[in-house]
C-alpha cells in the first residue's frame, strides 16, 4: 500500500492539519497525543472530511485533489473504517450488520491489485470467531465481541485499505490480547493494508511497518517502529528523543 | 350526544389531516436543521418557532391575510382550484397544521440529532450512498422520536383555538372543534356542555402526551 498525502490542509475549528508525506507498507501506524490530528487524518482518508487544499492518493487512485476538483465520495473509495467504539448499528442483529457491509455491486477500478478481495461471510465469521454471535442483538455484545463484529463488517465491504481508529482502546487487557492477533491476521492472511491509530507504542512494534508521529496537526517524524520508539523502564516503549 | 360525537370526530379528523400534511416537510426540515449548516439557518429556526411564542390569534390574523379572498394564497386557491379557504373546514385544518409545526420540527430535529453521526459515517464507508444511509440507518433510529413528534403535533393541532377562531370562525356543522365548542358553550353559560367537551379534549390530550412520552422514553441504546 502506498499512501500519498500532498499539501493537505484541513481545519476543524481552531485545529489545523497540515501534511505532505508518502507512506508505504502493509500496516502504517499513527501515533500522537490527543488532539494531534490522528482521527482528523483518518477521516480525511475515509472521505468523511473534505480538506481545504491538497491531494490524497491511495496506490493508483486519487481520492481527493482539491486543485483539480476531484473528490471521491466515501461510499466509492473502498476504504473501510472501524472507529473506537465499533459503531455497530443498534437496530440490526449481528448478521444484519455484517450483511450491510457486503457490497451488492463493485464500481470498477476500486479493487487494487493487492487488496479489495471479496471475502465470504462464513470465512470472516470463522476467522474472527463470531459465528455464534450472528443471531444476537448488537446491544447484547461485550466490548471485545463488538470490535470483532465491527472488524468483520468492515472486511466484508472488501476494502482496499482498512482504517482502525484506536480499536482496542476501550477494551480491557484480556479482550485486547484476544483481538490483536486478529489484526495481524487481517494484515497477513487477508492481505488488507491497515492504517492503525493508537496511543500504545507496543501495538505499532507488533503490527506496523512504519509509524507516523503527529503533533498539533503536523508530522513530527516517521519511520519503522524500532526507529521511532525505544524501550523504556517505566512503559513498554516510548518515543525516541530526536537528538 | 350527537353534537358531542360530531365535534369530537371533526376535531380528530382535522388534527389528523393537519398533522399528516406537515409530517413530510416537518421531518425534512428537522433533518436539515439537525445535520446541515447554511446561511440564514438561524432565521429559519426563528420562523419555525414563531407560532410557539406569538399569540395564536396573531398567527390566525397572518393566515387570514394570506389565505383570505384577497390574500395571495387565498386568491391562488380560489382561481386555480375553486377553493374557499377561510371560514371553512379547510381553514381549521390550516390553523391546526401551522400551529403544530414548531412541535413537530423541534422534536424531529432532536430525534435526528440523537442519531450518532458516526453511524452514518461508517455506513458511508461500507458503500451506502446518502439516501441509503438515511433510509436504513438514520430514519429507523430516529423513528420513535419522529413518531413522538407526530403525536405531539397531533395533540397540539387537536387543542388549537386562537388561530382557528380567527381564520375559521364558529360555524356550526362546519368549523366547530372541541376548543371552539368549549368557548362557545361557556359564552352561553352552558357549563355542563362545556365540561363535557373539556373532558373529551383533556382525555385525548392526556393520551397523546402519554403515548409521546413512552415513544421518547424507549429508544435504541445507540452506542
Amino acid at each position: 500500500m502506498k499512501l500519498v498525502i500532498d499539501s493537505l490542509v484541513l481545519s476543524a475549528g481552531r485545529f489545523r492539519l497540515e501534511l505532505s508525506l508518502t507512506l508505504e507498507g502493509r500496516a502504517i501506524g499513527l501515533f500522537g497525543d490527543s488532539g494531534a490530528g490522528k482521527t482528523t487524518l483518518v477521516e480525511a482518508i475515509a472521505g468523511l472530511r473534505r480538506p481545504h487544499t491538497g491531494r490524497i492518493q491511495l496506490d493508483d487512485r486519487v481520492l481527493v485533489d482539491r486543485a483539480h476538483d476531484v473528490y471521491i465520495a466515501p461510499e466509492h473509495r473502498g476504504v473501510g473504517y472501524v472507529p473506537q467504539d465499533g459503531a455497530l448499528f443498534p437496530h440490526f442483529s449481528v448478521q444484519q450488520n455484517l450483511q450491510y457491509g457486503c457490497r451488492q455491486t463493485q464500481p470498477s477500478g476500486l479493487r487494487s491489485s493487492s487488496g479489495g478481495a471479496s471475502f465470504s461471510l462464513a470465512a470472516i465469521a470463522e476467522a474472527l470467531d463470531i459465528e455464534r454471535l450472528l443471531d444476537r442483538r448488537v446491544t447484547a455484545l461485550s466490548g471485545g465481541e463488538r470490535q470483532r463484529v465491527a472488524l468483520a463488517r468492515a472486511l466484508l465491504a472488501s476494502p482496499r485499505l482498512l482504517l482502525l481508529d484506536e480499536p482496542l482502546s476501550s477494551l480491557d487487557a484480556g479482550h485486547k490480547e484476544a483481538i490483536f492477533p486478529l489484526l495481524q491476521r487481517i494484515r497477513d492472511d487477508f492481505n488488507v493494508p491497515l492504517v492503525y491509530v493508537s496511543h500504545a507504542p507496543e501495538d505499532f512494534v507488533a503490527l506496523c511497518d512504519r509509524v507516523l508521529v503527529l503533533s498539533q496537526g503536523k508530522a513530527l517524524r516517521s519511520g519503522p517502529p524500532t526507529e521511532v520508539f525505544e524501550a523504556s523502564p517505566s512503559v513498554s516503549y516510548r518515543l525516541k528523543s530526536l537528538s | 350526544m350527537g353534537e358531542l360525537v360530531r365535534i369530537t370526530f371533526f376535531s380528530l379528523g382535522v388534527a389528523a389531516v393537519g398533522t399528516a400534511l406537515i409530517m413530510p416537510g416537518g421531518i425534512a426540515l428537522g433533518w436539515l436543521l439537525a445535520r446541515k449548516h447554511w446561511p440564514g439557518k438561524a432565521l429559519v429556526e426563528t420562523a419555525v418557532a414563531l407560532p410557539l411564542v406569538i399569540p395564536p390569534v396573531a398567527t390566525g390574523l397572518i393566515l387570514l391575510k394570506l389565505f383570505g379572498r384577497r390574500g395571495p394564497f387565498g386568491a391562488f386557491f380560489a382561481e386555480w382550484f375553486g377553493w374557499e379557504i377561510v371560514f371553512t373546514w379547510k381553514a381549521v385544518v390550516l390553523a391546526a397544521a401551522v400551529m403544530a409545526i414548531p412541535l413537530l420540527v423541534r422534536t424531529a430535529r432532536v430525534a435526528f440529532e440523537e442519531v450518532p453521526l458516526r453511524l452514518e459515517q461508517v455506513a458511508r464507508t461500507l458503500g451506502a450512498g446518502p439516501w441509503r444511509v438515511f433510509f436504513t440507518v438514520t430514519l429507523p433510529l430516529a423513528a420513535r422520536g419522529l413518531c413522538a413528534g407526530g403525536v405531539l403535533a397531533f395533540a397540539r393541532a387537536l387543542g388549537e383555538f386562537g388561530a382557528t377562531a380567527m381564520i375559521a370562525g364558529f360555524i356550526p356543522g362546519q368549523t366547530v372543534t372541541l376548543s371552539l365548542g368549549i368557548y362557545h358553550h361557556v359564552q352561553l353559560g352552558q357549563d355542563d356542555q362545556a365540561f363535557q367537551l373539556l373532558l373529551i379534549s383533556a382525555g385525548l390530550a392526556f393520551a397523546a402526551v402519554l403515548l409521546s412520552e413512552r415513544l421518547l422514553g424507549r429508544k435504541f441504546a445507540a452506542r
